[in-house]
């Protein structure tokens, strides 16, 4: 909202015709009328509906833990980015972490499949629970960690190949003894691409638009079968119209996965999650006065948006700062 | 032009000049730098084309396929390269077997592997980078000392000779090589490691093969800097005088710039038109090999 005054105040100054044209269709929304586009709204709203109803079931009933975080800290070279994070996330609900820059909603994130490990430095305290077992334990083999527990990157990182190889990579380094080709079919299918793509699976998928190529890489991380879909910023990325896929993508998914996700986007946080945890920065904690990411709300989503405890989390929501 | 727009703008707007103020002083620097790297160019092409154009001349009588075929020979009309240019490709090949693997691997454990704050590996990078500039003379005393006497006592045989010159090339193939891994974002290692993959999995798989192209371009350009050595075989002692090509690691060899060396280092003037032949023939190759090696690079660039 902040953005959008700055703009229309410098509008007013400097304003061309196409600026001018540009502005009329920022009021407007994404242009109306094409056939492909009422497709778009209407999923859209069936879409909505759907949720609606997953969200009204779900609170009736205890759903199933799948992590468990108790007082977990993160500490990069001995100096903390987040600390003491509880939260129980369910299966097959998406769990969205919001908050400003820094905040460690992402450091989080990557606690929970162990990629905090490959970073030099990085130390997480406390336990992380993945089904009663503790990822952290002297036992447990990342590489394990990862097979089960699969990540979307911010930005598509599509593997150089074709589109076939981007898919059956997980499968192949993972022992996959079956029909890779029908896995493959299948895995696009799951994430809404074969449609666009089963032309021709050998071309590269560096070809691919950006969308498309999340997408891509919603498909190779579905391929491996895992339990959880890890994304971190699945969509900053992407134009409204993939993002919008994207997300009705994450809807469907959720029937079989869990999913926690990262966004910047409240709005989106709004539409797509079942639950809702707000980060946010606390200054100077610790003797040298670093700042520290700390969860301070982790609720229904409906319960953050509209009615939150806390008052950080109103600002936040409300657009007050972030 | 600043008249016709203040009179269209409304009488406030300050005239606009947009002639330079800063004078002629600026333009004159400006055209010295211009006039001085243009000239660094021009010295560097003259130098090139000086040397291309007059070996062809003195060379072109003897430049056909009777030089390539044939043996050295004490008739200087009747000398040829042939083992010399066997001798170059059993070197080439020695060093395509040993220099390139070792060097890719080496590669791979500093960018992918090595703790970078380490002491050891800070150390092992300076030293590969000093390496890169040691001079080859110092690698022929290398090789004399542990390849052909001391220690293996190989002898004056094409091995020692292919393994000196694959010490010569290997800290440039590393420095190639880390490079080209370098190159490939870490988003594709982090991608394959999320779909659980083993870090020599996501490694050998994905960031190894996107980075061949850039592996090969650098590998190709050290060795056609191998293939111009004279300096390391002169000490090792390659024979200049083989009338026969090397049947084995073993044998006896010469190679092409030896044969040149030892040529234009004879009173007869018909091995000097001989040499000069030669010279075109080895700088053929090398302009082939690097040819060979922008095309790579330019075919397989990836823009990420």
């Amino acid at each position: 909202m902040k953005e959008r005054s700055g703009r229309e105040s410098r509008g007013a100054v400097v304003m061309d015709e196409s600026d001018r044209r540009a502005e009329a269709l920022f009021e407007a929304g994404p242009p109306a009328g094409t056939e492909a586009d009422s497709v778009l709204q209407e999923s859209a709203r069936l879409a909505e509906i759907a949720r609606e109803r997953r969200r009204q079931a779900k609170n009736d009933a205890e759903a199933e833990t799948v992590f468990e975080l108790k007082d977990v800290s993160v500490t990069y070279g001995g100096s903390y980015a987040v600390q003491g994070v509880s939260m129980s996330i369910r299966k097959n609900e998406i769990t969205a972490l919001i908050g400003p820059s820094g905040c460690g909603k992402t450091t989080v994130l990557r606690c929970l499949n162990r990629t905090n490990d490959l970073i030099q430095g990085a130390k997480v305290h406390g336990q992380v629970l993945y089904h009663g077992i503790d990822l952290y334990g002297p036992k447990v083999e990342p590489v394990e960690v990862r097979r089960r527990i699969g990540m979307v990157f911010q930005k598509p990182n599509p593997f150089p190949k074709s589109i076939y190889d981007n898919i059956a990579f997980g499968p192949r380094v993972g022992g996959f003894k079956g029909n890779m080709d029908e896995l493959v079919e299948r895995s696009l299918r799951r994430a809404a691409l074969w449609d666009e793509v089963k032309r021709d699976l050998k071309a590269s998928a560096m070809a691919l638009s950006g969308g498309q190529q999340q997408r891509l890489c919603i498909a190779r991380c579905i391929a491996v079968e895992p339990d959880v879909i890890l994304m971190d910023e699945p969509c900053s990325a992407l134009d409204p119209v993939s993002t919008l896929r994207i997300e009705e993508l994450m809807d469907e998914l959720v029937s079989e996965y869990t999913i926690v996700i990262v966004t910047h986007n409240m709005q989106q946080a709004a539409r797509v999650s079942d639950r809702t945890g707000f980060f946010t920065v606390a200054e100077g904690q610790d003797e040298k006065d670093h700042r520290i990411g700390i969860l301070v709300e982790y609720d229904l989503t409906p319960t953050v948006f509209t009615n939150p405890s806390d008052s950080r989390t109103e600002a936040y929501v409300t657009g007050r700062f972030g | 032009m600043s008249t016709s727009a203040s009179q269209t703008n409304a009488p406030t707007t300050p005239p606009i000049s947009l002639t330079s103020r800063r004078g002629w002083r600026h333009r004159a620097r400006d055209g010295a730098f211009r006039g001085a790297v243009t000239g660094s160019v021009i010295v560097g092409l003259v130098v090139l084309v000086a040397l291309i154009l007059q070996s062809l001349i003195e060379g072109w009588p003897r430049l056909n396929l009777d030089l390539l075929t044939s043996f050295p020979s004490s008739f200087p009309e009747r000398a040829g390269i042939q083992s010399a240019i066997f001798g170059t490709l059993w070197m080439v090949g020695i060093v395509l077997v040993t220099a390139i693997p070792i060097g890719v691997g080496a590669a791979i454990y500093m960018e992918e592997f090595a703790d970078t704050e380490a002491w050891y590996n800070r150390l092992i990078d300076v030293i590969i980078q000093n390496l890169a500039a040691v001079p080859s003379i110092v690698y022929g005393i290398l090789g004399l000392a542990f390849l052909s006497r001391g220690l293996l006592d190989l002898g004056p045989v094409v091995l020692t000779a292919g393994l000196t010159l694959s010490f010569l090339v290997l800290p440039v193939v590393i420095i190639a090589s880390r490079e080209a891994i370098r190159a490939v974002p870490s988003s594709i290692l982090d991608g394959a490691l999320a779909l659980g993959a083993t870090r020599w999995q996501g490694v050998s798989r994905q960031v190894l093969p996107a980075s061949i192209p850039g592996i090969a371009t650098g590998s190709i350009l050290a060795v056609s800097r191998a293939i111009g050595e004279a300096a390391p075989l002169l000490l090792l002692g390659a024979l200049q005088f083989i009338t026969f090509n090397p049947t084995g690691l073993g044998s006896s060899f010469t190679a092409l710039p030896i044969q040149i060396f030892n040529w234009i280092s004879r009173p007869q003037e018909g091995f000097h038109i001989a040499a000069a032949a030669a010279i075109i023939v080895l700088l053929c190759i090398t302009l082939l090999m690097n040819a060979v090696a922008i095309w790579l690079r330019n075919r397989f660039q990836q823009t990420w």
